[in-house]
């Protein structure tokens, strides 16, 4: 039981990653009718907010030590941050170890400018194109973006630490009555799936309770109708594209102290996501949801010493090998509308 | 006994009868027609018979065998050939390709690997198609663009299309709709000659009174999913029910 | 001419003599000159142009006829390679067995995920190749590695059986791969004043299988066969209508260009006797597209002229240094030189895939026809200007 627990939490974060990223991937396939294969691209530079602030707070400038020389006998010196300078050494530090998570401000806007460029400056002019074009001049921009981004930092994955209250571990087994040291689980890791489900929440509510979601639900149903009626759609489709973007990008964010960001973490996590569309179903975004937390679990579980003796490399496939299961059986996948990209 | 015989088929979507006990008979070497008001199951009805929908119950037998659980491209090699209701035909390819694919299918079956030999080898099938494309004035235009041709055109070219394949039975789904007056006029007096120069049996499902009028030797009314009445033009003419109906909807 | 029509002929003409003199057209600037560095007319990248020319032409059967876009088409080149090198290994060191060998496995590969992957369309079937090839790519480098090599990949050792041939050479060396006694890496050179020609053996091999390869292309294109894939490009339902099954002509057309592949993976492998997982990735499979389209999908010359764009592009931007681009641009003054080159350092060297997006999007957003299509654009216009020119003269007095 103890070790099924530990196997879904362990799936959570990875999952909660997958399903951030599906959820864009269908909000733009569901108003544009657009496959974006940039997606990918709006995660890894979402992660790479984090590392831009966090070096941006930790630029110093030498300082003089009073009374002390080198040993060369010039005046030591010593690097402050300027952050030091504005908010005074406590809560200048303090800033610097919570850049990760204050880079979520500084992302939101940058995500949805990005977005926005994105979908005025190129993706608009593909509405009309086929899907196979699509694929291929968003393709193309994801080359793009990430090797722009390899150029100004490297092809070396940057490490990006949490806080320093919430690195390391705690026992989550003893907090719900399991013996204690049987479920050890990042903190970091519980943050990233509450804040997943944050997010997540946010976007249903926001499409469920505004008139501005009730207008983009409607044009993803039945877009020529809306047009009709007189409702200027495509501005609200370009801010969809940019909350799109702001949600694959917090995603970016927040993951930074899991795994480094590098340039390719982008394409690395598009591939599997597009499964994780397909499998929810093109077009339903709980279906991204649901697929995006499924696979990550259950990549989690297949990567269980158990089950890999028994099965050597599943761990590898089995994300892929469920997307063709799931393709074959239920070719809308899990919960699909009818109708949708069946040409 | 018909070349098309529809026995007691039911089809449901959902709540909605789509059709109910449908009966019918196509004789052959005639034209049949079948109307009625928009929504009683016409386009559901020919969708049974070439293997798009499957009936919830009943029979459609075709010259002796059934169509039922066939897909369409095994229907068509049965003698079933189809027209749309827009002009269904290969865009990219030219009118000559176009010609030809159906004449391959008619000698080769549903597949076939032609290995690597030309298709301007073939001459038998091009001397076919040629002919088929003169039959419907359209041999000027065998070089060009499918897809960059007139409406009337791309009809005219899907029909020759279903008939070069020398099909027993010739489905069409309101081939004159949303055609100007002269277009439509054009489009019978083509399909008044197909019927006079081949033995072929037609299947008409038609909105225009005037083209089912001028063409149509049985006609059968629809309604709401049932056959109302079956008979000759001249008394479908005056039928109180089919007034009702049909032509009181009109009026 | 073979079947042909004129046009088609003089194209495989045109290729051939293209073909069989490149080791000249690819190498125009002399010896130790600034500009050698932009000759590519050396073996290896010459092997490497006709081998992904191979791999594109096949891929464009698929892609450019029927319009079914893979995304996992390097798998079979990565299979093809493996069963070349257990060729080598196994059998012996003659090319023939392997690449026969590699063709028939990628071909029986492709029978099996077509026919899984063509059961859906449109992104569903990118999406499930995708996986598939990045099912293979998993394994090939984990649990298969006894077959594979994992990581280290696949090489050729001195203990391999080798049952046809000798384990060993005379000197205790692993031998080379060859073709009854000629070996591949054979080479001959010819000075010419200040110019180097090499002409090698395994280049001129791999260029003699890919011109017949394209000659079959041409064939599919102008058969019945190919006619009946674009028609399902064109419009399924009517093909469906019209008796025909769709399902086993994309699946014939899945399976020939995954030979296609299989036969470049076996040449690679026939070049350079080693395979690894990382030519199954799915980057791998996006390279093909992006030759394809570079080139001009569902034209016979496009693909050939898209890999070679690529694979030159691959070889010589990335050699451009800083240095380099101070060279060139040293007549400019000082402070305008650095911004010159600080303007065009991130598109050179480790940059050049930034390049090749920029590139490609361009094309897919300007010039979808690629290569091709803008070699027609620039023919009408030269065309119309000459065409202009009678023109401008008929209006002088008719004799």
């Amino acid at each position: 039981m103890d070790a099924i627990i530990l196997q879904i939490l362990n799936g959570l974060d990875k999952g909660s990653a997958y399903a951030l990223i599906a959820l864009g991937l269908t909000l733009i396939f569901g108003t544009l009718g657009v496959v974006n294969f940039a997606h990918g691209a709006l995660f890894m530079i979402g992660a790479f907010c984090a590392v831009t602030l966090s070096r941006l707070l930790s630029l110093s400038h030498e300082v003089a030590i009073p009374g002390e020389v080198d040993f060369l006998g010039n005046p030591a010196t010593r690097d402050v941050p300027y952050v030091f300078d504005i908010f005074g050494e406590a809560l200048g530090s303090s800033i610097i170890d919570w850049a990760v998570p204050l880079s979520i401000l500084f992302a939101i806007p940058i995500m949805i400018l990005v977005g926005v460029i994105m979908e005025r400056g190129l993706i608009k002019h593909f509405y009309k194109r086929p899907h196979a074009d699509q694929i291929l001049v968003t393709f193309g921009l994801a080359i793009v973006l990430q090797e722009i981004i390899k150029y100004y930092y490297g092809a070396n994955p940057i490490p990006t630490p949490a806080p320093a209250a919430f690195t390391g571990s705690f026992d989550f087994g003893a907090l719900i009555g399991f013996e204690p040291n049987t479920i050890i689980y990042p903190y970091w890791r519980l943050v990233y799936f509450a804040f997943a489900a944050v997010v997540i929440g946010a976007v249903f509510a926001f499409l469920q309770f505004t008139t501005f979601g009730m207008v983009v639900r409607a044009g993803m149903a039945d877009r020529e109708t809306v047009g009709l009626l007189g409702i200027n759609i495509d501005k609200r489709f370009t801010i969809m594209f940019g909350l799109a973007a702001a949600v694959a990008g917090l995603a970016g964010v927040m993951y930074t102290p899991i795994n480094s960001p590098n340039y390719h973490m982008g394409m690395d996590f598009l591939v599997l996501s597009f499964v994780v569309v397909v499998v929810g179903g093109m077009g339903s975004l709980p279906g991204a949801v649901l697929a995006g937390f499924l696979l990550g679990i259950l990549e989690s579980f297949a990567s269980m010493r158990e089950v890999i003796d028994i099965i050597p490399g599943i761990n590898q496939v089995i994300i892929y090998l469920v997307a063709i299961v799931i393709l074959l059986t239920r070719p809308r996948g899990l919960m699909g509308r009818k109708g949708v990209m069946e040409d | 006994m018909g070349i098309l015989e529809v026995k007691d088929v039911n089809k449901r979507f959902g709540g909605l009868q789509a059709l109910g006990n449908v009966n019918l008979s196509v004789a052959e070497n005639t034209c049949h027609a079948i109307i009625g008001p928009n929504g009683a199951g016409k386009s559901t009805l020919l969708n049974c018979l070439v293997g798009k929908l499957i009936p919830d119950t009943g029979s459609v037998m075709f010259d002796g065998q059934s169509v039922l659980g066939r897909t369409p491209f095994e229907i068509n090699q049965m003698g079933i050939s189809r027209v749309f209701q827009t002009p269904e035909i290969f865009g990219d390819l030219t009118v000559m390709e176009n010609m030809l694919i159906p004449c391959f299918a008619k000698r080769d079956g549903s597949f076939a690997l032609h290995g690597i030999r030309s298709v301007m080898s073939e001459a038998e099938l091009r001397d076919q198609a040629e002919h088929m494309l003169e039959e419907v004035n359209m041999i000027d235009k065998r070089d060009m663009h499918s897809a960059s041709m007139s409406r009337g055109d791309k009809r005219r070219l899907e029909m020759a299309m279903c008939l070069v394949q020398k099909p027993k039975l010739l489905l069409l789904d309101e081939p004159t709709a949303g055609m100007a007056r002269a277009d439509t006029n054009n489009t019978i007096d083509l399909l008044k000659e197909i019927k006079e120069k081949r033995n072929i049996t037609i299947a008409i499902i038609e909105h225009d009174m005037h083209v089912v009028f001028s063409l149509a030797e049985r006609i059968t009314v629809l309604a709401q999913g049932t056959p109302l009445v079956e008979d000759t033009p001249e008394n479908i003419k005056g039928h109180p029910k089919v007034k009702e109906a049909y032509l009181g909807e009109a009026a | 001419m073979f079947g042909l029509n004129k046009k088609d002929a003089s194209l495989l003409l045109i290729v051939a003599v293209l073909v069989a003199f490149a080791p000249f057209l690819l190498n125009p600037f002399p010896e130790g000159s600034a500009m050698a560095q932009f000759n590519a007319g050396y073996p290896d990248l010459m092997q490497r142009f006709v081998i992904f020319g191979i791999f594109a032409i096949g891929f464009n059967i698929l892609f450019g006829l029927t319009g079914y876009l893979s995304f996992g088409h390097a798998a079979f080149l990565g299979v093809g390679s493996y069963a070349a090198v257990w060729m080598f290994k196994l059998l012996s060191m003659n090319v023939l067995p392997a690449i026969v060998l590699a063709v028939i496995t990628a071909g029986i590969f492709a029978l099996i995920i077509g026919y899984v992957s063509l059961r859906r369309s449109g992104i569903y079937f990118s999406i499930l190749t995708l996986a598939f090839a990045q099912m293979s790519f998993a394994l090939a480098y984990s649990v298969l590695t006894p077959i594979t090599g994992g990581e280290t990949g696949l090489q050729l050792a001195l203990d391999d059986p080798r049952i046809l041939g000798s384990a060993t050479t005379a000197e205790g060396n692993i031998p080379v791969p060859g073709l009854f006694g000629l070996e591949m890496r054979d080479s001959v050179e010819l000075m010419m004043g200040s110019w180097v020609f090499t002409f090698n053996l395994g280049y001129y091999f791999c260029a003699i299988i890919m011109l017949i390869a394209f000659y079959l292309s041409i064939r599919i294109f102008r058969s019945p066969f190919g006619m009946m894939l674009r028609a399902i490009k064109s419009n399924q339902q009517r093909l469906n209508y019209t008796g025909l099954n769709p399902r086993p002509y994309t699946l014939a057309a899945f399976v020939i260009s995954g030979m296609y592949a299989g036969l470049a993976g076996g040449l690679m492998a026939s070049m350079d006797p080693l395979a690894g997982a990382e030519r199954m990735f799915w980057t791998a499979s996006g390279e093909v597209v992006l030759m394809t389209i570079l080139g001009g999908v569902g034209t016979l010359i496009g693909p050939v002229l898209g890999a070679g764009m690529i694979k030159y592009m691959e070889n010589i931007i990335s050699k451009i240094n800083s240095d380099i681009l101070h060279g060139w641009f040293a007549f400019l003054p000082d402070g305008l030189e650095d911004l010159v080159v600080t303007m065009i350092y991130p598109f050179i060297g480790k940059g050049w895939h930034l390049t090749l997006g920029i590139v490609f999007m361009l094309v897919v957003i300007f010039l979808p026809g690629g290569l091709v299509e803008g070699g027609q654009r620039l023919a009408k216009l030269f065309g119309r200007k000459k065409a202009d020119n009678p023109k401008s003269a008929s209006t002088e007095p008719a004799e």
